[in-house]
C-alpha cells in the first residue's frame, strides 16, 4: 500500500502553474471542452448513482431518498441547464451609450477568471463539491476542488470519478485537512469558492486578500423559521419538520434553526409537530431509517452539550435521547430556552429545534434583526401584509414563505447570504457568472472627434463639455451654433 | 487618536441607529439626498474648481470633465432611473412548484464606508456616494488628505446639504483609515493602490466585509499604425490626450505605456511633439492646462523611475522636474527597457514609454507578462487582432479606438480583475454595487404533495426524481398507478 502523498505547499504551487499554463494554453476557453466535461458530469450522475449513495451512507448515514434527490438529481438539473444555456451564457451582452461617447457601440463579454480554488463542506459533499464546479467549468476556469476530509468516503470517491471523468490538465481534486488546505491558501488564485463556516471563511478571505482574490463565501447562521397562528397548521408542521430533519438531519446551512411563534398559539405549534413526527419517523425517531446520523463524535459532543446547558435541558418537550456510539440524537424540541444560551448563541446544524414564544408575532422581527444575517429566513402565514413587512425588513441570504429550504433548488434565484452568512452567490446562471469577469468593451470610431476633449482649454469648450455631460441635444446644438 | 476613535464610534452608531429607523429605504428620501448633491456641486462649482487648482493644478474644465460633470451625471442618472432600478425582479419558476413566486429585491447592505482617492478627489467621493445612497444605505466617506482643499470642501459642504445622521465625513490620512477598518462595515467601497486594497481587504475579511476595490495597472495603448494610418491625427491626440490630459497621467485609466511596431515608432513620436506643444505651448509648466503632481513624494518617485541611467537614456522628449513647483515635463521615452522599474510598476505620471515590437501581434505577449490592468486601450481596425486581444488578455475593460472615455459610458461597468481589482460600479452597477440580492420565494399552503415527505419509499423517491427531471408526463402515469 502506497503512503500517502505530501502535499505541501511545493505540490499546491506545482500544481496551480501546471494548470495556470493549462489555462494560457486556452485548453477550457472554448464552447467544446466545457461542453465535454458537464456531459461527463452528467455521466458521473447518470452511472454512479449507487456508489454515490453509499458513499453519502457511509459518511453521514444519509437515507438513500436524500441522496438521490439532493444531492445526485440536484446536480443532474444543474448541468442540464449549464448544456442547455451555456451558449446564451457565453453570449457578449449589448450595452447602451451615451451622446457622451457616440458614435460608439459597447458591449459587456464573460470571460473565464483563469484558475479557481473550490472548497467544499461535508454536509452535502457531493453538491457542494460539483454545484460550484459546474459554474467554474461553464465560466471556463480551471480547477481545483479541495473536499471535506470530514465526509472522507465521499472525498474519495469524488477524487476517483473526477480523476475518471474529467481532463486532469484543467480539473484537479486535492484530498486532505488542514494542511493541504493552507497549502492551497498560500497561492495566488484568481477565484476562491468557500462553504462552510463563518469562522473559516474569514480565514478564506483573509488568505484571498493577499492576493486580491475574489471570493464567495457560502455560509451559515441560525435561519429562524416564523409561524403565524393564521396558517395552515398541517402543512406549515409537515414542510418544517422534513426541511429540518429530512434535510441531512438538520445538519445543513438553510436548516431551520430556530421557531419563533406567539405563546398562544405554541402548544399548538408543538402537538401538531408530535403527531406528524410520529407519523414521519414513527413512536421510536431515534432509531428511523429514515434520517442521517450525526456525522462524528466532535459534532455530537457538541450538540450534546448545546442541550445539557443548564436552563436548557429542562426546557426539551419532545425528544432528547442520545445515542453516542451510534452517533444519533432524536429529533428534539425546546420550549423556551433562554435568548443567551449556547443553543441560541450558534448555529446548532443539528436535529434541535427550540421553539421562542413571544407576546406577539411583531416582536418575532425585532429578534431576528437583534441576531447577525442568516442565510435563510422563513415565515408560514396566509397575512398578505405580514408577508410583505417580512420579504421587506428581515435582511437574511434569501427569504422563504409557505415553504422551507426548496429556494436552493430553484435556478432562477441567485443563492447566497449577506453579513455573517456570506458574500456572493449562485445557482443557475448566477454560477456562471460567479466564475466569469464581465469585461467591458467599448468599440469607438476614428471620426467625431471634438476638440473639447484636449487642451488648451477654454471658456467655450467648457460651455460644450457641460452639454455634452448632461446629453441634452438641444443645449449641445445651442452651442455649437453659438447661442448659448 | 482616542478622539478620533470615539468620532467614528459615535458615527458609527448614529448612522445604524439612522438606518434602522428605516428612513434611508425611502426612495423619495434617496432622490431628494441625490439631488442635493447636484445642487452641491452647482451651487459651489467655482469652490470646487479653486480647490482643486489648489490641489493639483486642475484647469476648471478639466475639473468640469473629469469630476463636477461625472457627478452631476451621476446625479441626473440615479435620479431618473432609481424607481426602476428597484424594482424587484420577477423569476419564472419551473412548473414543479406551481403556483410559487419567486423575486429578487435589492436591499441596502446597512452602513457602508466609501475611501477615496485624491487624483479627482471630488468625483471618486461623491460617485460611490451616490451609489451608495441610491442603495438605501448609511455611508461614512473618507476623503484623501493628499488633497486637503477637495477634503475641506467636502467635510464642510457635504454637512450643509445632506442628511448628516446618515451621510457623514472624515478627513484624515491612514491613521484615520486604520481606525476606520478595524471596526465592522456592511460594505467597503475603496479606490487606490493594490498595496492598500490588500490592507484594505484583509481588514474586511474580519468581519466578513464585502468589498469592492477600484485599484490601478499600467493600462497599454496597443498602435496598430497599418490600419489607422489614415486617422493617425486622431490617434496621436487621442493619446497624448490619455497621457496629459487628465491629472497629468494620475489617473487609473491613464495610458500607461504604448506598443507600436518599431518602423512606426519615430513618426509617432514626430506627431506626439508637437501635439503636445499644442496642448501646452512652449512652456508646460506655465501652461496652466497641465495638472501638478500631488506632492513632492510623488514628484520623487517619478524621479527615481527616471533616473536610471537606461531609462534616463531612452528620454526622446522632455525629462525635465521641478519638485518645488510639483512640476513634471510630459516625457516621452523610447523603449525603455522591459525589466526596468517604470516597465514595472503603474507610472501614475505624465512619463509616456513607448515600447516596439517587430510585429503589433507581439503586443499581446507583452501585455500578457504583466498584471490585468484595469483598461486596455487598442488602436487599430484589424478584426483578427481585435478578437485577440479580446480573448487573450484580461483587462477591466477594453476600448477600441479611444481612451478613457469608456469612464463615461454608464452602461458598462468600470471595474478591474485581478489587480486591477474587484467589483464595478457606474450607472446600475453603483446601485447593484451597494445592494445585496435577495431572493425571495413564496410557496402555496394549498397545494401539498404526499411524496415530499418521510416515510420514504420506492414509490416517493420515483415521484420526487421524475419531478426533478420535470418528467411531468412520467409523473402522472406514476400516479396514475402505471408506471413502476
Amino acid at each position: 500500500m502506497a503512503a500517502k502523498k505530501v502535499f505541501g505547499s511545493a505540490e499546491a504551487s506545482n500544481l496551480v502553474t501546471e494548470l495556470r499554463r493549462s489555462f494560457d494554453d486556452g485548453v477550457t476557453r472554448g464552447y467544446e471542452w466545457r461542453v465535454t466535461q458537464l456531459k461527463k458530469l452528467m455521466i458521473i450522475c447518470d452511472n454512479h448513482e449507487p456508489e454515490i449513495v453509499a458513499a453519502l451512507r457511509d459518511d453521514l448515514g444519509k437515507p438513500e431518498l436524500e441522496s438521490s434527490v439532493y444531492e445526485v438529481s440536484l446536480l443532474r438539473n444543474s448541468i442540464k441547464l449549464a448544456l442547455k444555456q451555456l451558449k446564451n451564457w457565453m453570449a457578449p451582452e449589448k450595452a447602451k451609450t451615451s451622446l457622451t461617447t457616440f458614435p460608439a457601440s459597447a458591449e459587456i463579454v464573460s470571460e473565464p477568471l483563469g484558475v479557481v480554488l473550490v472548497i467544499s463542506a461535508w454536509n452535502y459533499p457531493f453538491l457542494l463539491s460539483i454545484d460550484p464546479v459546474i459554474g467554474a467549468i461553464s465560466a471556463g476556469n480551471a480547477v481545483v476542488l479541495k473536499p471535506s476530509e470530514l465526509a472522507p468516503a465521499s472525498s474519495a470517491l469524488l477524487t476517483k470519478l473526477l480523476e475518471q471523468y474529467l481532463d486532469p490538465s484543467a480539473v484537479r481534486v486535492v484530498e486532505g485537512a488542514v494542511t493541504e488546505t493552507s497549502a492551497l491558501l498560500e497561492q495566488k488564485w484568481d477565484k476562491i469558492f468557500y462553504t462552510g463556516s463563518s469562522k473559516i471563511g474569514r480565514v478564506i478571505m483573509a488568505a484571498a486578500a493577499k492576493h486580491l482574490t475574489p471570493v464567495v463565501l457560502e455560509l451559515g447562521g441560525k435561519s429562524p423559521v416564523v409561524v403565524d397562528s393564521d396558517t395552515d397548521l398541517k402543512v406549515t408542521v409537515r414542510r418544517i419538520i422534513v426541511g429540518k430533519w429530512g434535510c441531512n438531519n438538520g445538519q445543513a446551512c438553510i436548516s431551520p434553526d430556530y421557531i419563533l411563534t406567539t405563546k398562544e398559539y405554541a402548544p399548538k405549534l408543538i402537538d401538531a409537530m408530535k403527531l406528524e413526527l410520529e407519523k414521519f419517523y414513527g413512536k421510536n425517531p431515534i432509531e428511523s431509517k429514515d434520517m442521517s446520523r450525526i456525522v462524528n463524535s466532535n459534532h455530537f459532543d457538541r450538540l450534546s452539550k448545546l442541550l445539557d446547558e443548564k436552563e436548557v435541558s429542562d426546557k426539551i418537550v419532545y425528544g432528547g435521547e442520545k445515542d453516542r456510539e451510534n452517533l444519533k440524537i432524536a429529533p428534539t424540541i425546546l420550549l423556551d430556552v433562554p435568548l443567551d444560551s449556547l443553543i441560541m448563541s450558534e448555529e446548532i446544524f443539528g436535529p434541535l429545534l427550540p421553539i421562542l414564544t413571544l407576546n406577539n408575532l411583531e416582536e418575532s422581527f425585532d429578534v431576528i434583526r437583534s441576531r447577525p444575517k442568516p442565510l435563510a429566513a422563513y415565515l408560514f402565514t396566509h397575512n398578505k401584509k405580514l408577508k410583505e413587512r417580512f420579504a421587506a425588513t428581515v435582511s437574511a441570504g434569501g427569504i422563504v414563505v409557505n415553504d422551507i429550504a426548496v429556494h436552493l433548488a430553484l435556478h432562477t434565484l441567485p443563492f447566497g447570504g449577506v453579513g455573517e452568512s456570506g458574500m456572493g452567490a449562485y445557482h443557475g446562471k448566477f454560477s456562471f457568472d460567479a466564475f466569469s469577469h464581465k469585461k467591458a468593451v467599448l468599440y469607438r470610431s476614428l471620426f467625431g472627434d471634438s476638440a473639447v476633449r484636449y487642451p488648451p482649454y477654454s471658456r467655450g469648450k467648457l460651455r460644450l463639455l457641460k452639454a455634452l455631460v448632461d446629453s441634452n441635444i438641444f443645449d449641445l446644438f445651442k452651442v455649437l451654433l453659438g447661442l448659448a | 487618536m482616542e478622539g478620533m476613535k470615539e468620532t467614528v464610534e459615535e458615527s458609527l452608531r448614529e448612522m445604524r441607529e439612522t438606518f434602522a429607523s428605516g428612513r434611508t429605504r425611502s426612495l423619495k428620501w434617496r432622490k431628494a439626498q441625490i439631488g442635493a448633491i447636484y445642487e452641491m456641486v452647482k451651487d459651489n462649482e467655482d469652490k470646487i474648481c479653486s480647490a482643486l487648482f489648489q490641489d493639483l493644478g486642475k484647469h476648471s474644465t478639466e475639473a468640469f470633465r473629469d469630476e463636477l460633470g461625472v457627478v452631476l451625471r451621476s446625479a441626473t442618472v440615479a435620479i431618473n432611473s432609481l424607481d426602476k432600478w428597484a424594482v424587484p425582479k420577477h423569476s419564472n419558476l419551473p412548473l414543479l412548484f406551481y403556483p410559487a413566486k419567486g423575486k429578487v429585491i435589492s436591499e441596502p447592505y446597512g452602513t457602508v464606508l466609501v475611501l477615496s482617492s485624491w487624483n479627482f478627489p471630488i468625483s471618486l467621493s461623491l460617485d460611490p456616494l451616490i451609489g451608495a445612497i441610491a442603495a438605501g444605505n448609511t455611508v461614512l466617506l473618507k476623503s484623501s488628505e493628499l488633497s486637503p482643499n477637495a477634503s475641506a470642501f467636502l467635510a464642510k459642504t457635504i454637512p450643509a446639504y445632506l442628511d448628516t445622521k446618515a451621510i457623514k465625513v472624515i478627513e484624515g490620512g491612514p491613521d484615520v483609515a486604520t481606525i476606520l477598518l478595524q471596526h465592522q462595515w456592511d460594505k467597503i467601497f475603496f479606490t487606490g493602490s493594490p498595496k492598500i486594497g490588500r490592507i484594505v481587504m484583509a481588514a474586511a475579511a474580519q468581519h466578513l466585509t464585502p468589498v469592492t476595490l477600484e485599484l490601478g495597472g499600467k493600462c497599454p495603448t496597443i498602435v496598430d499604425h497599418h490600419t489607422i494610418s489614415k486617422n493617425i491625427k486622431s490617434v496621436v491626440k487621442r493619446i497624448a490626450g490619455g497621457k496629459w490630459g487628465s491629472c497629468s497621467g494620475q489617473a487609473c485609466i491613464s495610458v500607461d505605456y504604448v506598443l507600436i511596431e518599431k518602423s512606426y515608432a519615430s513618426s509617432l513620436i514626430d506627431m506626439l511633439k508637437p501635439t503636445i506643444k499644442s496642448f501646452f505651448g512652449e512652456n508646460p509648466k506655465e501652461s496652466g492646462c497641465l495638472s501638478k503632481i500631488a506632492t513632492k513624494q510623488h514628484v520623487q518617485r517619478l524621479s527615481r523611475l527616471l533616473n536610471d541611467p537606461r531609462v534616463q537614456a531612452s528620454i526622446v522628449h522632455g525629462g525635465s522636474i521641478d519638485e518645488e513647483k510639483l512640476y513634471v515635463e510630459p516625457t516621452i521615452l523610447l523603449d525603455p527597457p522591459l525589466d526596468s522599474e517604470i516597465m514595472n510598476e503603474e507610472i501614475f505620471g505624465p512619463i509616456l514609454p513607448i515600447i516596439t515590437v517587430r510585429d503589433i501581434q507581439e503586443s499581446i505577449g507583452i501585455i500578457k507578462t504583466k498584471p490585468k490592468p484595469l483598461a486596455i486601450y487598442a488602436f487599430t481596425n484589424d478584426e483578427n487582432l481585435k478578437t485577440r486581444i479580446l480573448s487573450e488578455t484580461s483587462s477591466g475593460s477594453v476600448t477600441f479606438n479611444d481612451v478613457m472615455i469608456q469612464y463615461m459610458c454608464d452602461a458598462l461597468p468600470f471595474g478591474g480583475v485581478g489587480e486591477s481589482g474587484i467589483g464595478r460600479y457606474h450607472g446600475k452597477y453603483s446601485f447593484d454595487c451597494f445592494s445585496h440580492e435577495k431572493a425571495i420565494m413564496e410557496g402555496s399552503l394549498g397545494m401539498d404533495l404526499e411524496a415530499r415527505y418521510p416515510p420514504w419509499n420506492n414509490f416517493k423517491l420515483t415521484f420526487i426524481r421524475l419531478a426533478f427531471r420535470e418528467a411531468y408526463f412520467k409523473l402522472i402515469l406514476l400516479m396514475l398507478g402505471l408506471k413502476r
